[in-house]
């Protein structure tokens, strides 16, 4: 393992500070990561870890300590600095320009030049010669903005790798991946190591951090808890650190004891759109949670689109109860029609960053109720701080923009949205993704409750022993269509692999 | 295709449409020397237009220009009127002062992250001020240097005319295109105008390429300002209102997203060059009223505003299905 010196740490912090108006974001953090090591960065939505990282490279100014690359204090002043000394970053937020191209983004600041003068055949040859690592063979002139969201990331980790001459720092990186990409990214992470890089891995999947890291550090409120040897701690141990507190269990599989019988609440015949989701039946009972499985980019997505009118569907008909027709053209309908939808990417579809939360929260009851009659603020009040409560949204209080809370945080303020409007039928689009282990099983948790209340769920998700724990029946979707559908004791998460994969394995990206 | 070529193929088909029309009626619109002329009448435009693209591309606007303009005609032809000094010297000081005044609104905008448009907005009463300070009555420029300036061409076969003014622009719009695609500046100012936060995380120097920007503009307009005076051997501090709003019109009808992050310096040439050939249509016919040019460009902006978001709109839907 070549090592530059013995005795120093690759990169190390020491007792850094960080203050934001109303919250002490980083209290006297140390943070050391060795070469030749992967460490992860662990802790709840909110604790601090994109905000550690950020002040390791510069992109905020740190309030105090130090940072030392290789024994030497350094004063990184932005992300050019941090990169000239060899640290590469992938910060939470995607963060490449879609108005390039997919070749442009991966140069961009260090192109390819000829006395002067870019030389665009290399910079091509360059990205197509980066992306072969990762099995991804796209058209690297093409824009990156036409691009899903899982080759997006995959890019934007691609380009950090290529800066990273020691450090490479990767915020949340496998958020928006399916397994077969993680598992890609996993070898270029240790063939990175074994070139003695030190890489930085946040990620709230528990089963990657075994799988991939050698130590660990555990953030909370801010503070440091500790730093462990991955081998040397278990499951259990490791959630009670991040949460300071027993998880009560952290996946209750749940009595499939409900079985959807008499009228359904909505029925869709039919319902489809060219080139997105082929037509499909789909019933929904009053109190029901259907699941939806399959791979990224197999029309999972975009049967929740269809469904909430997001994007028109050309053929089938929605009906209520027994008969009544539901006209659903667009987003508006759907929400008259008593349905919510909480989306995917919270970044593009979600949260408006410059509203407060208590605002965010009443944005979507306000336009339901018509923009007319304004909820008077002592009510919205009073809604925010419930869920703030209830969801454990950290924040200091209900007036702090949205854009100013940590990712897994706006993502519940997202999902708090769409509670207030107290739906009959709520999709989900991911609800977990990105969000701690504690406030994951509270969501969970939540989904059960709001069932047994008698709403009516469809809950799309990657993490197929979710959808075991909490659904009724699953819809797999595959290449655009419902290809199979499980109900009750059927639904397992074999049965699902299996569904899925049917009938040979395929990537689609 | 690429859908980011599309505006540009919709200016050059609405051009060579418009042209074909302009022969269908006169066929003599075909001859060089309507081109020379088209080149020529337009070079000041033309410089400032590539200044602008740079400018609407990155995400801002650059509302001073049309005053610099004004302001650097005057300036010339106070110094040659009451100094010895020889114009080529005169020019190099204009120069200096225009990047150096486009570079302190960029960096105005930047420090302080006021909108370009109320910076530029400033700057272009500050601009219109100094050329009332210099001179209110317009001054003429008397000079050979000027003469012979004036009377160099290149004969291009069929006794057009390629003026030193008209090469000039040419000559700015092939160094405008290398800039935006083959140097570092270029691809930054792209960068900016797709998302300046997101840029500066990849490691843009925001400040520097802010001010970079503002400080090309200026030192393009100064230069239109030069050949303006050459084309009208005069400096007047009124002349040259609102080129700003003709130029930000020819840098749209060329294909760049007002919105920034998108757009070529080549369509700009193109849109300068629709907007001429109307204005020469509207001279041949003889008796249709000059404003009939303001009207058409009018239409053509609106067509391209439309066609803009349209294409954003497409394009919006195809990512979303393919995520
Ligand atoms: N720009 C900012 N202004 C004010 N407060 C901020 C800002 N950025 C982060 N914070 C606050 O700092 C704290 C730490 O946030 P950070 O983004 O580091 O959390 P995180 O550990 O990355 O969480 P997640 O897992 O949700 O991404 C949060 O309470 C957040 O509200
Ligand atoms: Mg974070």
């Amino acid at each position: 393992m070549p090592q530059s010196d013995a005795s120093q740490p690759l990169l190390r912090a020491r007792g850094v500070r960080k203050i934001f108006p109303g919250t002490i974001a980083l209290d006297g953090v140390d943070f050391s990561l060795e070469a030749g090591e992967v460490h992860a960065l662990l802790g709840e939505n909110g604790a601090g870890k994109s905000t550690l990282i950020k002040c390791l490279t510069g992109a905020y100014r740190r309030d105090g300590g130090d940072i030392l690359l290789e024994g030497e204090i350094i004063n990184p002043k932005g992300t050019i600095d941090a990169q000239a000394y060899g640290i590469g970053t992938v910060y939470q937020e995607v963060n490449l320009l879609p108005n390039l191209t997919i070749a442009e983004n991966l140069s961009l600041g260090h192109q390819p030049t000829r006395f002067g003068m870019i030389s665009v055949r290399d910079m091509n040859r360059r990205a197509r010669e980066v992306l072969a690592n990762y099995d991804l063979s796209v058209d690297v002139t093409r824009n990156l903005g036409s691009c899903s969201v899982a080759v997006q990331q995959v890019i934007a980790i691609a380009r950090a790798v290529t800066l990273s001459g020691k450090v490479l720092i990767l915020d949340e990186p496998t958020a928006s991946l399916d397994s077969h990409e993680v598992g890609m990214l996993f070898d270029v992470i240790r063939s990175l190591k074994q070139r003695g890089l030190g890489i930085v891995f946040i990620s709230h999947f528990l089963d990657q951090i075994f799988e991939i890291s050698d130590r660990l550090t555990v953030l909370r409120n801010g503070r440091l808890v500790g730093t462990e040897t991955t081998s040397d701690i278990d499951r259990l141990r490791l959630v009670n650190l991040m949460l300071g507190r027993e998880l009560e269990e952290e996946i209750r599989p749940h009595g499939k004891d409900h079985t959807a019988t008499g009228e359904p609440r909505f029925s869709f015949t039919g319902f489809g759109r060219k080139g997105s989701i082929a037509p499909f039946d789909l019933a929904i009972h009053s109190g029901e949670v259907v699941g939806v499985a399959g791979l990224l980019g197999s029309g999972r997505t975009e049967t929740a689109e269809v469904l909430f009118g997001v994007s028109h569907h050309d053929s089938g008909v929605a009906s209520r109860g027994e008969g009544t027709d539901l006209h659903l053209k667009s987003p508006r309908d759907a929400i008259a029609a008593g349905f919510g939808f909480c989306p995917e990417d919270r970044k593009t579809d979600g949260v408006i960053a410059d509203l407060t939360v208590r605002e965010n929260i009443a944005l979507a009851l306000q336009a339901r109720i018509g923009w007319m009659r304004r909820i008077p603020d002592r009510e919205q009040r009073a809604m925010a701080n419930d869920y703030i409560r209830k969801l454990d949204i950290r924040t200091p209080d209900a007036e702090k923009p949205v854009g100013l809370l940590s990712g897994g945080n706006q993502q519940k303020v997202m999902l708090a949205r769409w509670l207030a409007t107290n739906p009959s039928f709520l999709i989900l689009d991911e609800p977990t993704r990105g969000i701690d282990v504690g406030a994951h099983a509270e969501i969970i948790r939540l989904i059960e409750d709001l069932c047994a209340q008698g709403m009516s769920l469809l809950v799309i998700s990657s993490e197929l022993d979710e959808l075991v724990a909490y659904s009724h029946r699953v819809i797999v979707v595959r290449d655009r269509h419902h290809v199979a559908e499980l109900v009750g004791n059927e639904i397992t998460t074999d049965n699902m692999v299996s569904a899925i994969a049917a009938p040979e394995k395929e990537t689609v990206i | 295709m690429n859908a980011r070529l599309l505006p540009l193929v919709a200016t050059l088909v609405i051009f060579l449409v418009a042209y074909a029309i302009c022969y269908a009626q006169y066929p003599v619109m075909l001859s060089t020397r309507v081109i020379g002329n088209l080149l020529t009448d337009n070079a000041f435009l033309g410089i400032v237009a590539v200044g602008m693209t740079f400018v609407i591309i990155s995400g801002g606007i650059d509302l001073s220009v049309g005053s610099v303009i004004a302001f650097s005609g005057v300036f010339i032809a106070v110094m040659l009127r009451d100094t010895a000094l020889h114009p080529m010297a005169v020019f190099a000081m204009l120069l200096v002062l225009t990047t150096l005044f486009g570079a302190a609104m960029g960096a105005t905008i930047h420090l302080l992250e006021m909108p370009p448009f109320i910076v530029t907005l400033a700057g272009m009463f500050l601009a219109r001020g100094m050329a009332y300070v210099l001179s209110i009555d317009a001054v003429p420029i008397t000079h050979d240097f000027y003469d012979q300036m004036q009377s160099m061409y290149w004969l291009m076969p069929g006794k057009g005319r390629l003026t030193l003014i008209g090469g000039l622009m040419l000559v700015v719009f092939i160094v405008g295109i290398g800039l935006a695609h083959r140097t570092r500046f270029g691809m930054n100012v792209y960068a900016v105008g797709g998302g300046a936060n997101t840029a500066a995380l990849m490691g843009v120097p925001l400040g520097r390429t802010t001010t970079a920007i503002y400080a090309f503009s200026g030192l393009l307009a100064g230069i239109a300002g030069i050949v303006f005076s050459i084309y009208t051997s005069a400096g007047y501090s009124l002349a040259t209102v609102g080129v700003e709003l003709d130029a930000i019109a020819a840098v749209v009808i060329g294909g760049t997203l007002l919105t920034g992050g998108s757009g070529f310096v080549a369509g700009t040439l193109i849109g300068v060059l629709i907007m001429g050939l109307i204005q020469t249509y509207i001279i041949f016919d003889g008796t249709l009223s000059s404003w009939w040019t303001k009207i058409l460009i009018g239409m053509l902006l609106f067509a391209f505003i439309v066609l803009q978001k349209g294409l954003v709109w497409t394009t919006g839907k195809k990512r979303a299905a393919g995520g």
